[in-house]
């Protein structure tokens, strides 16, 4: 009797549970807010760089509300949702959320990006992949909802062969080997590291990492056997602090191995502290920035008041802090521009693609905004939902990241081809019709 | 004394042989099938089918596949997760490949290459027995992972790897809305479970019985242990397969070999443990033990408005999940189903037990 009861009670339970949430999800829906929902992961593997990232990111957002009392006197209301960097929690937190009609959804991942891609166009929710995502997707009249603002990982790796280029004079010969975690981030640049293989001469060695990434001593003995000239860091998560550690034990040279954006910050190289000094990354524009009016909002507007989302006011302005930041800038600046065109009204996700595409914001505009030199000046347009590729190096010195090169930008004579003929493979497979772009205003 | 077969009588052998022999398993079965496909499509909100019930469906239909295994012919299993992966994959190039073919064909036949690889993993299980063919197994785990992940014609030369599935259609209507989906999703899981339940009651179901309770004594008795284990890896990866193929196209969209890695293959047999082994009605309730509480346990504070961090949230959530799951193996170690059936036992009893 008495497991009866037990299966019995849960069972109401959970049915109370059930209608209460229903209750939940329609009482959340304000009329006067526009929704962001927010994908995180504070939590796994990932968390050491999903943190900052999150913090950032809710911190712009309160920052608003706290400040300008929204974007243009209509309140931003946002709820985080952690995905574990897993694509199936990643989507359902995806469709948790979407009941209440977010316009613009960030997950951070490039897996929940791949899976939310055909989802987004039917829903009208526009995806933003600031620095990440898919590279084909900057080719907007296939893909009209995403947009890889700062730069694809393509642009990322065509910069960074741009450097060694630069340093060795030719890359004839060379060896560069691609450590990268095994999925579709890690998996992006490969094409573009081979077409440029083919134009420069040199010899790609391609080297996964299976997730978590914590097991990389097989990786770093063949890097020992095979000497590479360079090595460039595709990782995420307690990958990159492994991938470093590991480097040192086989004694490869730090200043030779270059990381992507999100495998050159502070978490990445603080575990291994002074012997990774003399590590690089390509910088997506910004790096641990602290002193520009932004932060000295949020510190007067937040911390000062006990409402930051950082654990410590120090995080703020670390590298994965600002990126976390600098999205959740260009999710408001598109809700902003669509504001400029329909009205200073809770505009739907259909309206703020619109603004998304039209951004323009120039060097004065981003440093009004309080964000210095931190954002390149970027205008996007339906066939560049990309808006700027621009980056530099920054090496770390055992302390503090620094600027060590000069601007790049990468090279869309050989990107543009490359993009619209995968795109075009896209639209074939999932029979979209491509907009125009000429028609589009 | 609602739940009591008594003045039920049996008079044929028709009627002793049915599926569900007592009267108010009938009902409520036919009754809950009407709610399933007549009345769920109707009130279901879009999260509720794309993120509760394709995905519980699918998983119970993978779990039902695994327990065949398992539960029914005693061959542990840590390969599901491959299985699964050969369903999506063949089912993806077969859409690319020959895209006139028919959705349902396309399932069907992702299905019959898991039961070709699965019939091929499942030879060793001739000489070796428990523990180390699970290992067997898992060895086809980490090749088909390989596989997918390296050998880029399965991809269709994707550059990262994700493929990603064509527009469903079956006989000239698309199947796009949540619900249609859902429906999709229903028959599929319906014609599969009814399917395994008749296989299971019958000559061959006996046959792997036999075969799990003691190989030596079914040999004995005559059932060939050749036959008797590979059909029952043939039949399980079939279903796998096709429960692989449906994750694929139905609830993901677009994947990349993660989706099938040994923690899908460890998540199917954590189901068919808790669920109940040897038990079709386990698969279910096994799934949605793992595939719901979990949802559920991550929501319940915003539902009951305790504000916490994101984080706290999810350390709850695998903290108080994992606490269930050595709850329910201490309180009934033979899984959902069992407590189930004593619940049911007692119910017929019930207002005077003894």
């Amino acid at each position: 009797m008495k497991s009866t009861m037990r299966v019995k009670a849960a069972a109401v339970a959970l049915a109370v549970a059930g209608a209460f949430g229903a209750v939940h999800e329609v009482a959340a829906q304000s009329a006067n807010e526009i929704f962001l929902p927010v994908l995180v992961y504070r939590t796994g593997a990932y968390a050491p760089n999903g943190i900052p990232w999150a913090d950032g990111y809710v911190d712009y957002l309160k920052l608003v509300n706290a400040r300008d009392g929204g974007v243009n006197g209509i309140k931003i209301a946002f709820e985080e949702c952690e995905t574990g960097y897993a694509t199936d929690r990643g989507v359902e937190c995806y469709e948790r959320l979407k009941s209440k009609k977010p316009v613009i959804v960030n997950p951070l991942s490039t897996g929940i990006t791949y899976a939310l891609t055909d989802k987004v166009a039917n829903d009208k929710i526009v995806l933003f992949t600031t620095g990440y995502g898919r590279a084909d997707s900057v080719d907007g009249s296939v893909f009209a909802w995403n947009f890889p603002l700062l730069g694809s990982y393509w642009s990322a790796a065509d910069m960074l062969v741009q450097h060694v280029k630069k340093k060795d004079k030719s890359l004839k010969g060379k060896k560069i080997a691609l450590v990268y975690h095994d999925s579709p981030y890690g998996k992006e640049p490969i094409k573009l590291l081979e077409e440029r293989a083919r134009m420069e001469g040199y010899q790609l060695l391609l080297l996964p990492v299976t997730h978590p990434g914590v097991e990389q001593k097989a990786t770093w003995l063949q890097i020992r056997q095979q000497r590479p000239d360079y090595v460039f860091l595709w990782g995420w998560g307690v990958m990159n602090s492994t991938s470093i550690k590991e480097a040192i034990a086989v004694s490869y040279p730090r200043l030779q191995m270059y990381g992507v954006w999100w495998s050159s910050a502070e978490p990445d190289v603080e575990p291994a502290e002074m012997a990774s000094k003399g590590y690089n990354g390509i910088a997506l524009g910004h790096s641990d920035e602290k002193d520009f009016p932004v932060h000295k909002d949020l510190l007067k507007h937040l911390y000062d008041k006990g409402q930051g989302t950082a654990k410590d006011k120090k995080d703020v302005g670390s590298v994965l802090y600002n990126r976390g930041m600098i999205s959740a800038m260009l999710s408001i600046e598109a809700i902003k521009q669509a504001q400029s065109k329909y009205g200073k009204r809770v505009v739907t996700g259909e309206e703020v693609r619109w603004g998304a595409e039209n951004l323009n914001l120039d060097a004065g505009k981003i440093k009004a905004l309080g964000f210095g030199d931190m954002v390149q000046p970027l205008k996007t347009a339906c066939n560049d939902h990309e808006g700027v590729r621009r980056g530099r190096v920054h090496t770390w010195d055992g302390k503090d990241w620094s600027y060590t090169s000069d601007w790049y930008e990468a090279d869309m004579k050989i990107l543009r081809p490359m993009i619209q003929a995968s795109a075009k493979a896209y639209a074939a497979e999932k029979k979209i019709t491509q907009r125009d772009c000429s028609k589009e205003k | 004394m609602i739940y009591r077969e008594t003045g039920q009588f049996k008079t044929t052998y028709a009627s002793d042989q049915q599926l569900f022999p007592i009267l108010q398993d009938r009902i409520f079965v036919i009754g809950f099938l009407v709610f399933a496909f007549g009345v769920m499509p109707f009130i279901g909100s879009e999260y509720l089918f794309r993120a509760i019930l394709i995905p519980f469906l699918i998983l119970s239909l993978a779990a039902i596949g695994l327990n065949i295994l398992v539960g029914y012919c005693g061959q542990v299993s840590l390969g599901t997760g491959a299985f699964m992966a050969i369903g999506a994959y063949s089912a993806y190039n077969l859409a690319v490949r020959v895209p006139d073919l028919n959705l349902v064909v396309v399932l069907l036949l992702a299905g019959v290459f898991a039961t070709v690889v699965g019939v091929l993993f499942g030879i060793p299980s001739l000489r070796i027995k428990g523990f180390y063919l699970a290992v067997a197994t898992l060895a086809a785990q980490f090749f088909v992972d390989w596989l997918f992940a390296r050998v880029k014609w399965f991809t269709n030369d994707s550059s990262s790897g994700n493929v990603s599935a064509p527009p469903l259609e079956v006989f000239g209507y698309g199947i796009d809305t949540p619900a249609q989906r859902y429906l999709f999703v229903l028959a599929f899981v319906c014609v599969f479970a009814l399917m395994a339940r008749n296989l299971v009651r019958g000559a061959i179901g006996r046959s792997w019985m036999a075969t799990r309770d003691m190989d030596v004594a079914a040999e004995v008795i005559g059932i060939r242990p050749m036959m008797a284990k590979l059909s029952a890896f043939a039949v399980s990866s079939f279903i796998v397969g096709v429960a692989g193929a449906l994750w694929a196209f139905v609830y993901l969209g677009s994947w990349e070999p993660l989706a099938f890695d040994v923690n899908r293959s460890f998540q199917l047999l954590f189901m068919v443990i808790i669920g109940g082994l040897g038990s079709i009605l386990g698969s279910f309730l096994g799934a949605a033990f793992i595939v719901i509480l979990p949802l559920m346990l991550n929501q319940l504070p915003g539902w009951l408005g305790i504000p916490l961090s994101t984080a706290m949230i999810s350390h709850i959530e695998f903290m108080v999940f994992g606490a269930l799951i050595v709850f329910f193996l201490i309180v009934e170690p033979r899984g959902l189903a069992r407590l189930w059936a004593i619940g049911k036992e007692k119910l017929r009893l019930w207002p005077f037990p003894h």
